[in-house]
């Protein structure tokens, strides 16, 4: 069977070599770069322009980020025809496609954000490290803890004032840096699709702009969502312990300043989503308009075909919803979870209506393909390009971001960062 | 001891100095002069489709997938042909049923959807068929994008694809207009029709053009004035698809009706 036919449809006339070639996997792929620099941004708000209610939420986001990054390669990695060939974007990159230019920034952006990360956590990597060195007996876990924050440290020992404020300097500039090329790393995302003149919708110098926009809306609900879980969690354990170590911080004190910082960071999340929605609306108004000659196909797949998945599911429940939801007054802690779902789930909603409504339609302007997700993995290709796919990327950060958090702990830190 | 204005004032004039000298290499390039005066390649292979004479017998598609060892059952194809009827309504119906690999023998139209359309003789209004391959363009959008460069432009102007080299992201299947790149199914990386190259490269004609009955389909050197495709292509009046795209497409038709997609 050839690659793609197991999942398309076509209706009327489409080439013969036409089908759904880009699949969940580049759904995920823009959907999981929006998240980390999403992430990334948050955490900026706070380290460049310091924005200070946003101080515990900062250091969250930015591990998560960080947990993020491997996964944003993931699905293209596994869309790939030879993945073992992947490499060959970075040895021999062909510098006028977009995507030649992956590697070097999605390196660039792994470098900043592990190395701001360093500057964060060294102080805790040295003091971590000297109680650990001078305990007489470590558990197993102790030791290879002791290993790590050795190497991690890098021979920086000092924690002097001067040398923590250095620090604090250091991440202030890396997250400056950051910004733009957090920005740059999802709007070359968008400059992918958007520079594809073969495809009417894709075709669009909009199309970055409203990717970035999108991420960043997409990283802040994300972070809200697992940051409340995050402290639910918590709360649920502390409650607990408290019963024997009754010093540690009472449910009452964490969920105050869970409300407080949660709701500030609502503010920031409805900010990028009017943002996002102007855009969108704007680009659709702007092809209606001026109705080329692939507005006839166009309108058929948006206002038709699509009709469900961009209305009902994008604008209505994505955007709309959660928009007037946190406008209303007295905000609560569970409104704005189920607001940042809803937005997730718009978010994902629009890379779908994206990716695959702009293979909706055959470049021939007459005819159409609908896109099968398959479910069961039959076989490999049906598990990489299907449901389980998808998932297996979506489970993976925060697999990841267990695993980090073992060493780099987000909460319960006591240094100015 | 050298002060900083000084050094900024000498760095400028040794850097402006340099540039003198290697300008002149640029103006004395030696490999430019020599492509001046004679072309690099005294080919550029364009292809001309006269649709007048295309009767939908599907032998260039069966060639085609032989000759190119295209598995013959796959549903992707180098070449096929598409089958336009408008019906006196004005309504198009379009078809290419298995890339037109059999011929189209029966009225009925293959639109996906059950049942096919028909239209009965006397309501239509004219009908003909398109045959299609890559245009080989000038300014070949799927070299553009892709990202290792394993699809490439030769200097005779056919865009190939390093078999060993292709990653598979399916970039360039997107950035075609005309559709017709796909994955190959045994090798699974990106296929498309060379114009034969391992043919014309060796004085021989394409596999479809060989196969056409009616000579419908022909392949030409642009560069040579009086090479008879070149001829036409100059002298007549001859269509390309999909202007609009600014890929500058090198398959020339005659006949071409404001209905082809």
């Amino acid at each position: 069977m050839v690659h793609g036919e197991a999942w398309t449809i076509k209706e009327f006339f489409c080439y013969p070599n036409e089908y759904i070639y880009w699949t969940i996997q580049i759904v995920m792929y823009p959907f999981m770069t929006g998240l980390v620099a999403g992430a990334f941004v948050l955490s900026s708000l706070y380290h460049v322009f310091g924005v200070k209610q946003l101080k515990e939420i900062a250091r969250f986001s930015l591990v998560f980020s960080f947990a993020l990054l491997p996964v944003a390669m993931m699905p293209l990695l596994l869309h790939l025809q030879q993945p073992q060939r992947g490499i060959e974007v970075m040895m021999t990159p062909h510098f006028t496609s977009a995507i030649a230019a992956f590697g070097i920034v999605f390196t660039t952006y792994a470098l900043i954000v592990a190395s701001e990360i360093w500057f964060v956590y060294r102080a805790y990597f040295v003091e971590t490290a000297t109680a650990l060195g001078e305990k007489r007996e470590r558990c197993l876990w102790e030791g290879v803890l002791y290993r790590i924050y050795r190497i991690l440290i890098m021979g920086a020992w000092d924690i002097s004032h001067e040398a923590l404020e250095k620090d604090e300097k250091g991440v202030k500039i890396l997250a400056g840096i950051g910004i733009p090329v957090a920005c740059f790393l999802h709007g070359y995302a968008g400059f992918i699709f958007g520079s594809v003149k073969a495809n009417a919708l894709w075709m669009t110098p909009l199309m970055p702009v409203i990717f970035i926009c999108s991420a960043v809306v997409s990283g802040i609900a994300l972070c809200i969502v697992t940051y409340t879980v995050t402290m639910e969690l918590r709360k649920m354990i502390s409650a607990r312990k408290r019963q024997q170590k009754p010093w540690l911080p009472s449910t009452d004190e964490l969920k105050s300043a869970e409300v407080q910082v949660v709701t500030m960071t609502s503010r920031y999340l409805l900010m990028f989503l009017v943002l996002a929605i102007t855009l969108e609306i704007l680009d659709l108004v702007f092809r209606g308009y001026t109705a080329l000659k692939s507005w006839d196909i166009l309108r058929s797949v948006i206002y038709d075909k699509d009709f469900f998945k961009i209305f009902v599911l994008q604008y209505g429940c994505g955007n709309a919803i959660p928009f007037v939801l946190l406008l209303l007054p007295r905000l609560s802690l569970k409104r704005v979870v189920f607001c940042s779902l809803l937005v997730l789930m718009g978010v994902f909603m629009m890379r779908w209506n994206v990716v695959i409504g702009g293979q909706a339609f055959s470049s021939s302007f007459a005819g159409f393909m609908e896109y099968r997700l398959p479910i069961w993995p039959g076989s490999m290709e049906l598990f990489k390009e299907g449901l389980f796919g998808a998932l297996l990327v979506a489970i993976t950060p925060f697999v990841l971001f267990f695993g980090i958090t073992r060493i780099l702990p987000v909460f319960n830190l006591k240094d100015s960062h | 001891m050298i002060d900083r204005r000084d050094f900024c004032k000498k760095a400028l004039l040794i850097a402006g100095g340099m540039a003198i000298p290697l300008s002149a290499l640029e103006l004395f390039n030696p490999k430019r002069l020599l492509a001046e005066k004679n072309d690099p390649s005294p080919t550029r292979w364009a292809f001309l489709v006269d649709t007048h004479k295309c009767v939908g017998c599907g032998f260039c598609v069966k060639a085609c997938k032989i000759e190119n060892e295209t598995p013959y059952d796959a549903n992707v194809t180098r070449t096929w042909v598409e089958r336009y009827i408008v019906a006196r309504d004005g309504k198009t119906y379009i078809d290419s049923p298995r890339g037109g690999r059999d011929g189209f023998t029966s009225p009925k139209i293959d639109q996906g959807v059950e049942p096919p359309a028909e239209v009965r003789n006397e309501e239509i209004e004219k009908a003909f068929f398109v045959p299609k391959l890559c245009n080989q363009c000038d300014n070949p959008p799927c070299v553009q994008v892709c990202p290792v460069g394993a699809t490439y432009q030769t200097a005779d102007g056919v865009v190939l694809v390093d078999r060993s080299w292709c990653i598979g992201c399916g970039y360039c299947i997107m950035g075609c207009p005309y559709g017709v790149r796909f994955f190959h199914p045994v090798y699974h990386v990106a296929e498309k029709c060379n114009f034969c190259y391992h043919r014309i490269s060796k004085g021989m004609k394409t596999a479809c053009v060989d196969a056409c009955p009616f000579g419908a389909r022909r392949i030409g050197n642009l560069k040579d004035p009086n090479d008879p495709v070149t001829r036409v292509i100059m002298t007549e009046r001859v269509g390309v698809l999909k202007e609009e795209y600014g890929t500058k497409p090198q398959v020339f038709y005659i006949g071409l009706s404001r209905e082809v997609k």
